[in-house]
């Protein structure tokens, strides 16, 4: 076929590699811009098929840099995994996309995972409360996952194959907690490519069944750092994910963040899972910046944006005024408070 | 002191002797941080008992969430 033939000379990959990059099953957690542009790649390097899980819909602010959306979706507000699977059957007919739209929980992951084993997830999510939750599933059914973040210029990215890296758990000790997202330091597309190559070019190694880079990736396009870290030092014998006594706890639910909807008082509350420190900094200063007011006391801050008022108190606990609805809650939570 | 932090030569205040203190410096939480001196992965809980000399080449790459 001479759809592929640039990739079959590739001789790592051969015809013998293009053949099995067909029968493979790739599980894609987010269609942002990780997962845009990780999506367009592996379904053009002919994936046999992808699932793409996203509980978000198209905006404008996404076009700079989730390339497979166009204006229209945006004007639609169509659900991100519809517009992508719509893009990437038009781009090439012979893959089979499954897209859900839903929100990836410990639930849907696990049975996505348990049901249909994937041969390698892809992490294009913009959290770690996700991230933790794919770490764990991925030790619990031996499927390999790849890491991948970016933030402003900088982003980073690490295989993790169970039974011999260490897992993401081992690399944090605590889940970075407030740190710079998105939607509060920014993010220029050129990062998001980057990362992405390097996701799909170890997605494309274990879809050949070669041997891949074991090392944590880090750069930064602005400032021309690139970096590579030998960590198999860091797998740690009593990890709760890898290790012999593991248990799996993102998969708990007394362990996940929880959002309810306070009745009555168009209010959601989030508790999150983790009680680590947070660093409110780069939150405050974008504040600041676009001159929103925060009021602060002993116990809590709070502030407005865009009609919906946020009160995070120091316990970690959050409450989002102005919104009955958890879906839009948790995307709110995510963009502003990492 | 100068090292060369992520590749950058940087001068460090004087009072900045440890891993855990350059940490600190840069406002890096020593849980989701990974560093590295000379090639050497520093585990984190030595990073308090780790010294850092004039002219360590020292990585420090940190974890973020955005995607
Ligand atoms: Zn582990």
């Amino acid at each position: 076929m001479d759809r592929y033939s640039r990739q079959q000379l590739f001789a790592p990959i051969g015809e013998r590699g293009q053949q099995s990059i067909r029968e493979k099953h790739v599980l894609l957690i987010g269609a942002g811009a990780l997962g845009a542009a990780n999506a367009e790649t592996l379904v053009r390097a002919g994936i046999g098929k992808i699932t793409i899980v996203d509980r978000d819909y198209v905006e404008w602010s996404n076009l700079q840099r989730q390339q497979l959306y166009t204006e229209e979706d945006a004007a639609k507000r169509l659900p991100k995994a519809i517009a992508a699977s719509v893009h990437l059957r038009a781009i090439n007919s012979d893959v089979v996309v499954e897209p859900i739209v839903a929100d990836a929980d410990a639930r849907l992951i696990e049975h996505i995972v348990g049901r249909h084993r994937p041969d390698v997830i892809i992490d294009s999510t913009d959290n770690f409360d996700v991230r933790m939750i794919i770490n764990d599933v991925s030790q619990k059914y031996d499927v390999p996952w790849i890491y991948g973040a970016c933030v402003g210029s900088y982003g980073l990215s690490y295989v993790v194959i169970p039974n011999e890296t260490p897992c993401l758990r081992c690399l944090l000790e605590d889940v970075p907690f407030g740190v710079a997202t998105c939607d509060t330091a920014g993010i220029i597309s050129p990062v998001v490519h980057m990362v992405v190559a390097h996701q799909t070019a170890e997605a494309l190694k274990i879809c050949v069944h070669a041997q891949v880079n074991r090392k944590l990736v880090s750069f930064d396009t602005w400032h021309g750092q690139y970096h590579m870290i030998d960590v198999h030092k860091l797998k740690k014998d009593d990890c709760p994910s890898c290790g012999p006594k593991r248990t799996y706890p993102a998969l708990q639910y007394e362990n996940e963040t929880k959002f309810a909807v306070l009745c009555g008082r168009e209010t959601v509350q989030i508790r999150p899972a983790h009680r680590g420190e947070r660093e409110w900094t780069t939150l405050l200063s974008f504040l600041t910046k676009r001159g929103i007011q925060v009021e602060q006391n002993d116990y809590l801050f709070s502030f407005t944006v865009n009609s919906h008022r946020f009160v995070v108190f120091s316990d970690g606990r959050v409450l989002i005024h102005g919104t009955n609805d958890v879906q839009e809650a948790k995307r709110l939570y995510y963009q502003y408070l990492g | 002191m100068r090292c060369i932090i992520n590749g950058e030569m940087i001068d460090l205040p004087a009072h900045i002797r440890t891993v855990a203190q350059l940490l600190q410096h840069f406002r890096i939480h020593e849980k989701i941080a990974i560093v590295e001196v000379n090639a050497n992965i520093i585990m984190k809980e030595k990073y308090e008992h780790t010294a850092i000399a004039d002219g360590d080449r020292i990585e420090i790459v940190h974890f973020v969430g955005g995607g």
